[in-house]
């Protein structure tokens, strides 16, 4: 039997674990896992609201729109009191846009991946995101 | 508040299976040691509070330097650990004041431990992720007689709106059908959010992110599976073992002590 991929292992020997990339882990440790509640108690608050702003980077809003994800919609960190998060995440987005528009066209999923025009999808409230340059140390 | 240390906890498994770590370092570069207590093991480093408190923490966790850096030295502990014992990870950034209180909590959630340790033994994770082509599942465009321009633009544009609707339904379908196959060789499966092409590299449409804990016997057969499932536009990505982190969590913590709480007042 020949290995046509190298994503797959003939068997899943310790030793061979490969790194996996960050995206992946991120999801995991963040998302998954067993929560207890530290006795450093607001880092799950925190973690509620990282976790949302990761969100958003993992599944752009017109990807998750497209997929039936509105959570953000109901979400009581983003609907209320949260306002003011998203009115900086927007205007954040724009310059960002604006700054990003210089340096290089976005890539060609932006026409396909959309039916209206809305803001480019750039990540929120934080730069481009290194993984994406350097997927592994 | 002088450099005051907090106990950060990575992973707990059956104390008996507790693997010795040498050498293996943790968050903020600590070392990691066992924590053996109520038959349990937790895995911990000493942490500083001016990086890890409360304050400090909000701060850090928007750095996504150091949320990365951090992320990939907590999941390398979890792995080290997952690699010789059954092992329940812990999300990112679980901190106690102390040992004692890693202690009180192996004591007191011992039996729910113990029971996800159990249903993981001899399981591993898998990540499983579908892609689709958009072009692939495009094709071209109808051609009609045009009354103007206009209408013509808007009729293509219609169309292709469509043609990708249709598309992207077949491949919400296709992606289901997959789940499926796969699950059936899960003991346990559960989906996660997709990811944007940004994190992911690619053009083409995830439709499938999912998680399946398998038996350790068919890893092999699993494996198999996705290299059929693989074609005609889609491809399927096969990522693990992981630890188990996508079935270690209905150890519910909040909603069951506040139902207790309400018992008692009952």
């Amino acid at each position: 039997m020949t290995e046509s991929s190298p994503m797959i292992r003939q068997s899943h020997a310790p030793a061979s674990r490969e790194p996996a990339n960050l995206g992946d882990i991120l999801e995991r440790v963040l998302d998954r896992g067993i929560v207890i509640a530290g006795d450093i108690r607001v880092n799950l608050l925190d973690i509620e609201l990282l976790t949302i702003k990761l969100r958003l980077i993992i599944a752009s809003v017109d990807t998750a729109r497209e997929m039936g994800i509105d959570w953000w919609e109901h979400d009581p960190w983003l609907t209320g009191k949260n306002q003011e998060l998203l009115e900086e995440n927007r205007r954040l987005r724009r310059e960002l846009a604006a700054a990003e528009g210089t340096r290089r066209a976005l890539p060609g999923r932006v026409e396909s991946a959309r039916t209206r025009p809305r803001e480019p999808q750039e990540p929120e409230r934080v730069r481009k995101p290194r993984w994406e340059e350097q997927p592994d140390e | 508040m002088n450099d005051v240390v907090g106990t950060y906890l990575y992973a707990v498994a059956l104390a008996r299976d507790a693997p010795p770590l040498e050498g293996l370092t943790g968050v903020a570069g600590g070392p990691v040691w066992a924590i053996s207590h109520a038959g349990l093991a937790a895995y911990v480093s000493a942490v500083s509070l001016t990086e890890f408190g409360e304050e400090p923490l909000r701060e850090s966790l928007e750095d996504l330097d150091w949320l990365g850096e951090t992320a990939r030295a907590h999941h390398r502990v979890v792995e080290a650990v997952a690699e010789k014992t059954p092992t329940a990870p812990v999300r990112l950034v679980t901190v106690y004041r102390d040992e004692a209180q890693v202690r009180e909590l192996l004591e007191q959630r011992h039996d729910d431990f113990v029971e996800v340790l159990s249903r993981i033994a001899g399981h591993d994770e898998w990540g499983v992720k579908v892609f689709v082509a958009p072009s692939a599942a495009a094709p071209a465009e109808e051609t009609a007689a045009p009354s103007s321009p206009g209408t013509a633009y808007l009729k293509r544009r219609q169309a292709s709106l469509q043609t990708r609707e249709e598309a992207w339904h077949q491949a919400v379908a296709r992606a289901e059908r997959i789940h499926d196959t796969l699950s059936a060789v899960a003991v346990a499966s559960c989906r996660h959010r997709a990811q944007d092409p940004q994190l992911t590299g690619r053009e083409e449409w995830m439709v499938l992110n999912g998680a399946y804990l398998v038996d350790a016997a068919r890893a092999q057969e699993l494996g198999r599976l996705v290299q059929e499932l693989r074609g005609e536009g889609v491809d399927v990505e096969l990522t693990g073992p992981w630890a188990p982190y996508s079935f270690t969590t209905p150890v519910e913590p909040l909603e069951s002590s506040e139902s207790e709480a309400r018992d008692d007042v009952l």
